[in-house]
């Protein structure tokens, strides 16, 4: 079976591959899969007119859908832990280098919708608690952190849109989610593990600190 | 009932009944088909996503009952046996 696929598909792949290269992440190198999810992607971005998860089911409303839409909230966690995300999209440097091997479909770490509306409420009231003079906000793709009076039109590091930033905090009993300080060049991510890479100076995750607060 | 939404494809002997649960933009999903069509098994499947309304709720409440987690493939065998994910090796064991 070798599908063939559209032009803008195979354009589409691309773009994918070289925005994750940019900051630092890396597309699966089985191409053919990655073939499939750029189709599935763009089928749902007309569909829904938003990049929602090809892997998962939607609710075909963007405010609820938010969390999966591709990259994903649960993208870095997943790398993490089994070294692709949860359609395979992405993988970790380990699994490109081929020192680790993907044997099929991970477990679905998104939270059941409740516990999903109780984690973002929690997280709103922790904001609205916080002490900064300015609005602190927070990619939830990637833990990118701005302080500023409204959240960028797009994530600098991992181009997620606007709609993917929450209200942060650092104040109070500290914040929901560990911040990570580059040795190198100093770069502070609010996220639950440092990233592979550094997205501005390249080094590596050994080079990140847990940032005291 | 959800089996009128089910596609039909024909295999050799089919030592088991199959029901396939997926989405059609779903990289997994494809996995699991080109698995089940490579090894000539007969099965069942409905793409989820494609259906619309009732019929969606419908497809979907059955998936749930399946699988209370509610993801893509699932993979049902024998009305019994459920099969959540891909997973070659999972799939190999079960069904050759």
């Amino acid at each position: 079976m070798n599908p063939d696929f559209e032009p803008e598909v195979l354009e589409f792949r691309d773009r994918l591959e070289k925005e994750a290269e940019e900051g630092g992440y890396h597309l699966n190198p089985d191409r053919e899969m990655t073939l499939m999810l750029a189709e599935g992607l763009l089928v749902n971005r007309k569909r829904y007119g938003y990049l929602l998860c090809p892997c998962r089911m939607g609710e075909g409303v963007m405010e609820r859908d938010l969390d999966i839409i591709c990259p994903c909230d649960y993208r870095d966690a997943d790398l993490d832990e089994y070294g692709q995300c949860y359609c395979a999209l992405y993988v970790s440097r380990e699994v490109l280098e081929g020192k680790r091997e993907i044997k099929g479909q991970i477990p679905e770490r998104r939270p059941e919708p409740e516990e999903l509306e109780r984690k973002r409420e929690e997280s709103r009231a922790k904001a609205r608690a916080g002490r900064e003079s300015m609005p602190l906000w927070r990619c939830k793709v990637c833990g990118y952190l701005a302080a500023r009076g409204n959240p960028p039109e797009v994530c600098p590091i991992c181009k997620a849109g606007r709609e993917r930033f929450e209200q942060f905090s650092l104040g109070g009993d500290g914040p929901p989610v560990p911040l990570w300080r580059c040795k190198v060049c100093g770069y502070l991510a609010a996220r639950g593990n440092p990233p592979e890479v550094c997205p501005i100076c390249k080094a590596g995750r050994e080079r990140f600190e847990q940032f005291p607060l | 009932m959800f089996e009128e939404y089910l596609e039909m494809v024909e295999g050799e002997e089919g030592k088991h009944d199959l029901i396939l649960f997926a989405l059609s933009t779903c990289g997994w999903c494809r996995k699991a088909r080109s698995f089940l069509d490579e090894n000539k098994l007969p099965y069942r499947y409905v793409y989820v996503d494609l259906l619309e309304g009732d019929s969606q709720k419908e497809v979907f409440e059955e998936v749930k009952r399946r699988n209370p987690r509610k993801t893509f493939p699932t993979l049902v065998i024998d009305n019994e046996e459920v099969i959540a994910g891909f997973n070659e090796d999972k799939y190999r064991e079960a069904l050759l």
